[in-house]
């Protein structure tokens, strides 16, 4: 007897062996339409036989013969092959592949390259950047077409018809199976760790009254995220988003309010942080950094989450530290969001008159126009420097700004604190 | 994502104190290089055969140092795994006991974290 339902079982395996199957079969015909095809024909036929027979000893393996033979038997079904030789040729091929794997199974590392290589084209820049997370979430997260839709709130249809538009997009550009080098891989290796952060996002920014699928999009980022850096050990840059993903969900239990509100990281109860997933962050940050990384976005990025994490207390964060890594990053890539995060660093450490100066050069961005961020940090710099009129004008500002009620109270709050401050 | 622990029960290797193998030491490390590389495994290690129990009834708290040598009472090797679902620790942990020789292993999932 079995504790478990055969078909979750099932589930279970294909969860652990379709990302390898797509890449395995991928690298055989090519074509990554076709490949899933192949491993979804091999699932179905897992379906129809192992509740009977059992979960085979190997499952990986029975279901790349199984998808193998599948991809014979199309090819000779295959109208399009119409010289008769090309399709013998092929079909040579694939019987000489299965003779090799039988006898051969294919080391970890032939297997990883494979998977590597489909991240690569999952994330091909020739697709439009949510395809591009649809695909990857569908390929090699294995998530069905159905929790993508639900995770990411929208129709059924318009998943699939993402995932199926993306295949065609890549079959139709010729995109080769392989990992890029030179020049061309780090681009491309920012595309893939893009597409991973986008995810976690995603879920990162789910509230208490979404979907647990929306909410687990941070941990089938994180997911996707340590195997890469499993892939791709000496790119400092997958060690960098790994530690800052690790930082940022170690306090996911934190940043939500008994009512469900965000509670913003200076007021969190540190108590709450997950100690695991710091201790992992922390030593992924000091991965990147050894590899001569320090100074990559995701590691600088993750480097600040770390200056949060090593603090017992608000009171005891490294300002100073924080400051100067936003200002390493603004170096890499100028942005107003990073220099006013910077500003806030600034006047935490040195005071708020040196913050309320950045915070002013600010003032005429036009990207940051509608931005309450901007308002709020003003605010906060002027009513620490006494200045109560202005201060109270902002948080008004502000307030008027936010989409977030929870938030809005908070600034009202803190407008008719400085009210009172006045009088 | 929920979490599980797995650990062995019932750890006869333990109880004997007979070093795992040196072959048995590589499918070990095999296997975790693909849980690590899977993305699923937190931490994972093995414990010593020297426990020490520590006991509390009503107010009072007491200490019992081992060896024990009840074989029940002895837990091999364990690993904290980040996964989908049960069936998915399950299948993690057939494929452990698969390498591992005759044993139990148990799996439960880890609450709050």
């Amino acid at each position: 007897m079995t504790a478990t339902d055969p078909h979750r079982a099932i589930d279970a395996v294909w969860r652990i062996e379709a990302p390898r199957l797509i890449a395995g079969l991928t690298r055989i015909v090519r074509d990554v339409a076709l490949a899933e095809d192949l491993a979804q024909d091999a699932l179905v036929a897992a379906i129809e036989q192992w509740p009977e027979s059992g979960v085979p000893d190997n499952p990986g393996a029975w279901l790349m013969a199984t998808a193998k033979h599948r991809a014979i038997d199309r090819l000779r079904r295959d109208e399009r092959l119409e010289r008769k030789q090309e399709q013998l040729g092929r079909e040579l091929e694939l019987q000489q592949e299965m003779a090799m794997s039988d006898v051969n199974a294919p080391t970890g590392d032939d297997v990883g390259d494979d998977l590597l290589r489909l991240m690569f084209i999952s994330c091909h820049p020739v697709l439009a950047p949510e395809a591009r997370v649809a695909l990857t979430l569908r390929l090699l997260a294995s998530l069905t077409t159905e929790e993508i839709a639900r995770a990411y709130l929208l129709p059924v249809a318009t998943i699939a018809q993402r995932i199926v538009r993306a295949k065609r997009t890549l079959t139709e550009a010729r995109v080769p199976f392989e990992v890029p080098s030179g020049p061309e891989l780090d681009a491309r290796l920012s595309s893939v760790l893009q597409v991973i952060y986008l995810v976690f996002n995603e879920g990162y920014a789910a509230t208490a009254g979404d979907d647990l699928m929306r909410v687990g999009l941070c941990e089938d980022a994180l997911r996707l995220g340590r195997i890469l850096a499993g892939l791709a050990p000496n790119e400092p840059e997958v060690h960098g988003l790994v530690a800052l993903m690790e930082i940022q969900a170690s306090r996911s239990r934190a940043r939500i309010g008994p009512s469900g509100e965000i509670v913003l990281l200076l007021d969190q109860d540190r108590g709450r942080w997950d100690p695991l997933h710091i201790s992992r962050g922390l030593a992924a940050l000091e991965r990147a950094e050894k590899l001569g990384g320090a100074l990559g976005p995701y590691a600088l990025q993750a480097a600040i989450a770390a200056c949060h994490a090593r603090a017992r207390d608000a009171a005891d964060t490294d300002w100073a530290r924080i400051a100067a890594l936003y200002d390493a990053l603004a170096e890499l890539g100028p942005s107003p969001v990073v220099e006013l995060n910077r500003a806030v660093a600034v006047g935490m450490a040195f005071g708020p008159a040196a913050g309320l100066e950045l915070v002013d050069a600010l003032a005429s961005e036009p990207s940051l126009k509608t931005y309450h961020h901007l308002p709020s940090a003003r605010g906060d710099l002027l009513e620490k420097l006494g200045r109560y009129v202005e201060a109270r004008a902002e948080f008004e500002r502000a307030a008027a700004l936010t989409q977030n009620a929870r938030e809005r109270d908070l600034l009202r709050e803190r407008a008719a604190a400085c009210a009172r401050a006045i009088s | 994502m929920p979490r599980f622990l797995m650990y062995e029960i019932d750890a006869k290797a333990v109880a004997a104190n007979t070093p795992p193998s040196p072959a048995l030491m590589a499918e070990m490390g095999k296997l975790i290089e693909e849980t690590t590389k899977a993305g699923i495994l937190l931490a994972t290690g093995g414990l010593g055969p020297n426990s020490t129990h520590v006991r509390s009834s009503g107010a009072k708290v007491s200490v019992t140092d081992g060896p024990f040598t009840e074989t029940k009472e002895l837990t091999g090797g364990f690993a904290l795994v980040e996964v989908k679902s049960k069936e998915e620790a399950i299948e993690w942990a057939k494929r452990f006991r698969k390498i591992a020789g005759d044993g139990e292993s148990v799996v439960q999932e880890v609450f709050g974290g």
